[in-house]
């Protein structure tokens, strides 16, 4: 095989694992502080790509959707946070799990009633519809260059929110030690949902990320949320730089697994997952006893 | 606890009960009407996939059986009997597929069967009409279903099969194209087939297969199989998938700018696919259709009036199947006189016909509609739906695009009895 | 029963342990009775209710689709209610029982009993095999990697296709009459396959019933309150939960059996996540812990999503927040909130 394909294929999986990543920090920096497996996270997605579809019928500007997108979405995790998920602080740690779980059927049948069940057409801006290309030998979409470049920008920022800011000191010492941070007059509830509000946020804009690439369809979200824990599984649950790491082994997994053995494509993230969890069973970079 | 969530908790309950008891005596069953007959009307159970990514396609479905509902009441009904139609959503799935059609035949006594869009819901929904000795007419694709052990005297099939599709559009791209063909296949039976089809097709043709890579069902991102496609160089880029998988796949071929080199060819070109993925991705595709409504031709031009009138838009061919489908073995019922499911089949086998699309006949040993299929190419559109033009027609006469009786398990010189059920 | 007696600790009382208490006599409504009264008595109120069920629903197949899931959610509730373990890939011992029987019966022996056992057995083995490599991690972890395996299980199926028929599904299983004493049964009728099905149901909660009285049961009851207790007690936790893991799996295999005998077919969705999905909302609606409460959990699913969907394809916004509000505020599920509220002190 020649060399090119292989880099090429290295590429592609590099863009695939983005969206991974995008998807697996938000739910991990929930789990991580709330300790909340949100399973309507993969709705959230799909609600991103909805609500930037419904800016662009609006408004024509793809900038603007991007924009629009998480801050919808954000916005609606403040309210489900808020709403659904605090009542159930205090009880058994399925719980919210299952009321996410609920939740996801009630989003995705909300978008089946006001948007129908097909397709929504949704392109990328011209100036990022064109093939570019790369050391002069190949050709590579370059919407997708985009998607690995403002994966890493968003991942900086949110890099310098938790390492530079006050309020990141707070979250990141509430997923250490909740109890120290609420000993120390922290009201770590305001922290929960900010942060819920601020994974959503990040579902969101992934969503609108992967619209161009991907179909945009009301049930474009179960088969990612499936992906996504598994990603956040192995990369370890609340692990920041477990999500990153994982979401781009991930991507890059199922990229060359379809190079020589398309079929497995899907399944080679479970077998990674079972191999991970089988050796190292929090994940690579999961703290032991965290939510056994 | 305190006493506040004590009252919401009870307020709580009496709202739920409430909704409860709604919902119970809202009546489950769709209502009755009330008309002044005689006799009972006659029912035509009709599972389609109305949730899931094939809403519109389903509603098109229902579009096409009522039309033939309707005219079919109009000239008297099944056997003086008023024809009703029960829709139902099998949810594209198999079991959802058969229990609807259990609930269909044990409580609304339907005695007839048809809908479904995917192959796997037809055989599933098959299953249970052969069961219960109740015609089915498929009115969509799949090899299967004509096939031993799933055939049946109870079962026709008034659509295309991959193995017809494969033979015309294969037949017509050896003919006009070059012969590196490559094949991107969806990892599933309908894939597979239609892989098999065009290889086998193509071999006559003097093409040769130079590659050939299967992708998972709903792949979303096409971009890791294209470099391998490059590589090969083919002439031709056979699309083997449906739906959205096709959308996909198209629109990423054009972004990776295959289509300078290689022409690439969907053996379903769907409309809906087409409006969904829009005409800059797919420019120049090629593929094959059961019907399009552009079809000049005079039976044509009255479904598609008459259509166009009650929905507003032209039909898409799975519209087209339902009707026709539904039309035949309602009309089968009336010159075989009786719901004898041998007399049935009877007045319904050996028949020449024309409903729709020009001459179809309904192939004794196995219930197949023999029919042409036409080779269509995208085009910018001119007006909403002219997306598509009919750039040939490949006939079905004789039986030269089907597969023999033999191949699918039949007798070719008898008639398919098998399955009768005694009752 | 005119009353119940209840005593209530006042003062400062209560937080020692003694101190002044009142004794009350309470009036009890007779729904509280009845509701003591089945809950005192599952089997025989269950036995009662199935005998008239099929009657009671719009048609009797929906009767023995509700029983079945029922079983299955039987099955899973061994696991989550009684274990308290929440798995997410139950699909796989139900969907491995499924095409077991069918299997069996298409190419092996066409015996009803026969097929049943081995579908029975294979969900049993599954559950032995994947409970193995699982059932060493706790909470989500675990979750997760049964969620993995029944996924790698599902794709298996997918792709074997001379086996499973793959997406197709597993077609013409024979409608094999029932042989018993000597006598052949044709039991495919609505109403006499329901029977048949609720023969094998009644025999599971028997079963299940006896398991959890015995010691075992008990120790099973012990590892879901306080898993480091009874490890200090000496039990060998990880095996008890392996052990229970196994009851269930096996018979949600029978489950699957029975499903796939009752519609001649196997679809590959029986693998798949959402019928995962599905056992877990229907043991959450219903009620974890009892055995009751998974067969209202199916009922009440089946029958909205029945009822529903004739209405309109929508039926999921009205099970859904149903779904959501149970967890919220009946967490005990309707039967575990119906035993609540009829236990509950008037004050």
């Amino acid at each position: 095989m020649e060399w090119t394909a292989i880099v090429m294929q290295l590429f592609t999986g590099l863009s695939l694992g983005m969206l991974y990543v995008l998807l697996a920090l938000g739910l991990s920096i929930i789990f991580g502080l709330l300790t909340v497996v949100n399973f309507a996270h993969g709705a959230m997605y799909m609600w991103g790509a909805f609500a930037g579809a419904a800016t662009i019928a609006i408004t024509g500007n793809f900038w603007l959707a991007l924009v629009i997108s998480p801050l919808v979405i954000g916005g609606y995790g403040l309210i489900i946070e808020r709403g659904l998920i605090r009542p159930l602080y205090g009880r058994d740690i399925n719980y919210p799990l299952l009321l996410t779980f609920g939740l996801q059927f009630i989003m995705i049948e909300i978008i089946r009633i006001f948007w129908g069940t097909s397709d929504q057409p949704f392109s990328a801006p011209a100036s990022l519809s064109m093939p570019l290309e790369i050391f002069g030998v190949f050709y590579f979409p370059s919407y997708r260059l985009f998607l690995i470049g403002i994966t890493v920008v968003i991942c900086i920022v949110l890099w310098i929110f938790l390492e530079k800011t006050n309020l990141g000191l707070v979250i990141r010492a509430g997923t250490r030690d909740p109890l120290m941070v609420r000993a120390l007059g922290i009201d770590m509830r305001r922290i929960w949902w900010l942060v819920f509000g601020i994974g959503s946020a990040l579902a969101g804009i992934a969503g609108v990320l992967a619209a161009p690439i991907r179909s945009v369809f009301p049930e474009m979200g179960i088969a990612m949320l499936v992906e996504c824990f598994v990603v956040v599984v192995v990369g370890g649950m609340g692990s920041l730089k477990g999500a990153i790491l994982s979401g781009i082994i991930m991507g890059e997994a199922s990229s060359i697994t379809t190079l020589f053995y398309p079929q497995m494509a899907d399944i080679v993230i479970f077998l990674v997952m079972a191999v991970v969890l089988l050796i190292r069973p929090s994940g690579l970079f999961g703290k032991a006893g965290l939510l056994e | 606890m305190s006493s506040n969530r004590k009252i919401t908790r009870r307020a709580f309950l009496k709202k739920t009960g409430v909704m409860g008891g709604m919902v119970a005596f809202g009546g489950f069953h769709t209502p009755k009407q009330s008309f002044a007959q005689t006799k009972e009307p006659f029912k035509v159970g009709f599972p389609i996939p109305l949730t899931g990514p094939y809403g519109t396609e389903a509603k098109d479905q229902q579009a096409g059986a009522e039309l033939a509902v309707a005219e079919i009441n109009a000239k008297g009904g099944v056997l003086g009997r008023k024809v009703e139609i029960i829709v139902r959503d099998d949810k594209l799935k198999a079991d959802e597929g058969a229990r609807r059609a259990k609930e269909l035949i044990e409580s609304e006594k339907v005695e007839l069967l048809s809908g479904n869009l995917a192959a796997h819901v037809q055989l599933a929904t098959n299953e249970q009409a052969k069961l219960h000795g109740i015609p089915y007419v498929s009115v969509s694709q799949s090899n299967e279903i004509t096939q031993r052990p799933d055939n049946s005297i109870y079962t026709y099939h008034e659509a295309l099969d991959p193995h017809m599709t494969t033979q015309a559009v294969g037949e017509y791209v050896a003919k006009n194209f070059g012969k590196r063909w490559y094949f991107l296949t969806s990892d599933y039976a309908y894939g597979w087939q239609m892989t098999d089809g065009f290889i086998r097709r193509g071999k006559e043709f003097g093409a040769i297969s130079v590659g050939e890579t299967k992708h998972p069902l709903g792949t979303s991102d096409y971009s890791a199989y294209m470099p391998r496609i490059l590589t090969a160089n083919p002439d031709v880029l056979f699309l083997d998938n449906f739906g959205k998988d096709q959308i996909n796949s198209v629109k990423l071929a054009t972004s990776f700018g295959l289509k300078k080199k290689m022409q690439i060819v969907c053996p379903i070109l769907l409309m809906s696919s087409r409006l969904g993925g829009g005409e800059e991705a797919f420019d120049g595709v090629i593929g094959g259709v059961s019907f399009y409504w552009e079809l000049n031709h005079s039976t044509s031009k009255e479904f598609v009036k008459a259509f166009q009138k009650i929905n507003g838009r032209p039909p898409i061919d799975y519209a087209g199947y339902a009707y026709s489908g539904v039309k035949e073995l309602l009309s089968g019922f009336n010159r075989a006189g009786s719901l004898d499911p041998v007399a049935l089949a009877q007045a319904i086998e050996g028949r020449t016909y024309d409903n729709y699309k020009g001459k179809q006949w309904w192939r004794p040993c196995d219930h197949q509609s023999q029919q042409d299929v036409f080779i269509i190419k995208s085009k910018k559109a001119k007006a909403e739906y002219d997306v598509f033009e009919i750039i040939a027609t490949v006939p079905g006469e004789g039986e030269r695009l089907l597969r023999t009786c033999v191949e699918v398990g039949q007798n070719p010189n008898a008639p398919i009895r098998s399955g009768l059920i005694k009752k | 029963m005119i009353g119940r007696l209840t005593m209530k600790e006042t003062g400062i009382g209560e937080t020692f342990g003694l101190g002044n208490r009142e004794l009350r006599v309470e009036k009890v409504g007779w729904w509280q009775r009845l509701v003591e009264l089945v809950s005192r008595n599952p089997l025989v109120f269950i036995f009662i209710f199935f005998i008239i069920f099929p009657f009671v629903v719009p048609y009797k197949a929906l009767a023995t689709q509700i029983i079945i899931w029922g079983l299955f959610a039987l099955g899973y509730n061994v696991c989550l209610g009684y274990t308290g373990m929440l798995s997410f890939g139950h699909a796989a011992y139900f969907g491995i029982g499924a095409y077991t029987a069918g299997i069996v019966l298409i190419r092996l022996w066409q015996n009803i009993w026969f097929s049943l056992l081995c579908g029975l057995l294979m969900g049993g083995i599954t559950a032995f095999i994947l409970g193995y490599l699982c059932i060493k991690r706790r909470g989500i972890y675990f979750a997760m990697l049964t969620l993995a395996f029944a996924q790698l299980l599902y794709f298996v199926g997918f792709q074997w296709v001379d086996l499973t028929g793959g997406d197709n599904g597993l077609r013409n299983i024979p409608a094999v009459p029932l042989s018993i004493f000597g006598l052949s049964i044709n039991i495919y009728t609505p109403l006499r396959f329901y029977f048949f099905v609720l023969v094998f149901v009644a025999s599971s909660l028997l079963a299940i019933n006896r398991i959890l009285q015995s010691p075992f049961g008990h120790v099973l009851q012990a590892v879901r309150e306080n898993d480091q207790r009874a490890k200090s007690c000496g039990y060998e936790t990880s095996n008890v939960r392996w052990m229970a893991f196994v009851i269930s799996g096996a018979i949600s295999g029978l489950a699957g059996g029975l499903y796939a005998l009752y519609l001649h077919f196997v679809g590959i969705e029986s693998l798949y996540w959402t019928t995962s999905g599905q056992v877990v909302m229907m043991t959450l609606l219903g009620g974890m812990g009892s055995f009751i409460g998974p067969f209202i959990g199916a009922g009440v699913f089946l029958y909205i999503e029945d009822t529903l969907s004739v209405i309109t394809p929508n039926w999921m916004i009205f099970l859904g927040p149903v779904f959501v509000l149970c967890v919220l505020f009946f967490p005990a599920g309707i039967w575990g909130t119906i035993k609540d509220l009829s236990t509950r002190r008037r004050k």
